[in-house]
């Protein structure tokens, strides 16, 4: 399906990448005038911003209409349940839920939460665009034309999800 | 125009069915515990290489009548190594990449506007330091 996508785009002469939607947005929003990164034909672009907004009604239309019957679960392993519990998430299998607590406006208010939520966003922000793409772009788009930096880049994704899970979370989370 | 919108909407519910956009199949797949995400990325990493060569060997022309080029990236690898571990790092943390922040946007998480925001201020922080920063 995701290559399908892939296809499409590339069948309507685009390149598929989510992340560089934050770098239109910067430029829509004038960043043009403080560095030159901003400073390109941002209008040329706007067929990703449709992309984007695509992707909010296709979360909306599943969430709400295409729900599977036990809810919103995500069907995690047994190991990864004992796992979360090593770091204090408590949940029995079949229960874990789609998305954390920490999605909410009121854990933002927990140093947490805001670690994740702004932290997290400013990490994939600076992150995706250091590295010319996202998991969409470099992940996907990238090793489908066998392009050695997008192989790079996927590396560089793991060693530093490596990093966090095994060296940061036992910190954040206990 | 529309075309987008409804190419959007595929990969919303797919990536949504796929759970592909929960925390949590992040956290297994970074623990190596679980064949999904790896399923999902490498099915389609599959399907794409096969549909690259045909584009390729082809010479497939998009609908606009002009030949699909795919843009080769840049052959240094400090960029992607050092932008691509900081990228991991924000990818295991918030348990989200771009296209699910979207994704889960629509579905009623509204607190991601505040991630959106944060990912906005990370490309522009970006954008100024890009000339100090190994490529």
């Amino acid at each position: 399906m995701i290559a399908l996508i892939m296809f499409i785009l590339l069948s309507f002469g685009k390149e598929f990448g989510i992340s560089a939607n934050f770098r239109v947005m910067c430029a829509a929003d004038g960043a043009g005038d403080m560095a030159d990164f901003f400073k390109y034909d941002w209008k040329s672009q706007g067929w990703n911003l449709l992309v984007a907004l695509g992707a909010m009604f296709g979360g909306y239309l599943a969430s709400h209409y295409f729900a599977s019957p036990d809810g919103a679960v995500a069907h995690v392993s047994a190991t990864t349940v004992e796992s979360l519990k090593q770091l204090g998430f408590n949940f029995q299998e079949g229960q874990v839920p789609l998305v954390p607590e920490f999605y909410s406006w009121e854990a933002l208010f927990s140093w947490r939460g805001l670690l994740v939520i702004v932290g997290g966003g400013f990490l994939v922000g600076f992150g995706s665009r250091y590295a010319g793409g996202c998991t969409s772009g470099h992940a996907i788009s990238g090793m489908s034309a066998l392009q050695l930096g997008s192989m790079y880049a996927v590396i560089g994704f793991f060693l530093g999800g490596l990093f966090m899970t095994y060296v940061l979370f036992p910190l954040i989370f206990n | 125009m529309s075309k987008y919108i409804l190419v959007g909407i595929l990969f919303g519910i797919t990536l949504y069915k796929a759970e592909a956009v929960s925390w949590y199949r992040i956290f297994e797949m970074f623990h190596f515990q679980s064949f999904h995400m790896y399923g999902i990325i490498f099915s389609a990493i599959a399907v794409g290489v096969l549909v690259v060569q045909l584009i390729k060997r082809t010479h497939m022309k998009s609908m606009e009548g002009k030949e699909i080029v795919i843009q080769d990236k840049d052959k240094r690898w400090q960029r992607y190594i050092i932008g691509g571990f900081v990228f991991g790092l924000g990818w295991a943390l918030a348990g989200i990449c771009p296209g699910p922040m979207f994704i889960l946007l629509g579905s009623g998480y509204t607190v991601l506007i505040v991630f959106l925001l944060s990912a906005m201020t990370g490309t522009f922080v970006y954008g100024l330091l890009r000339s100090k920063l190994p490529h």
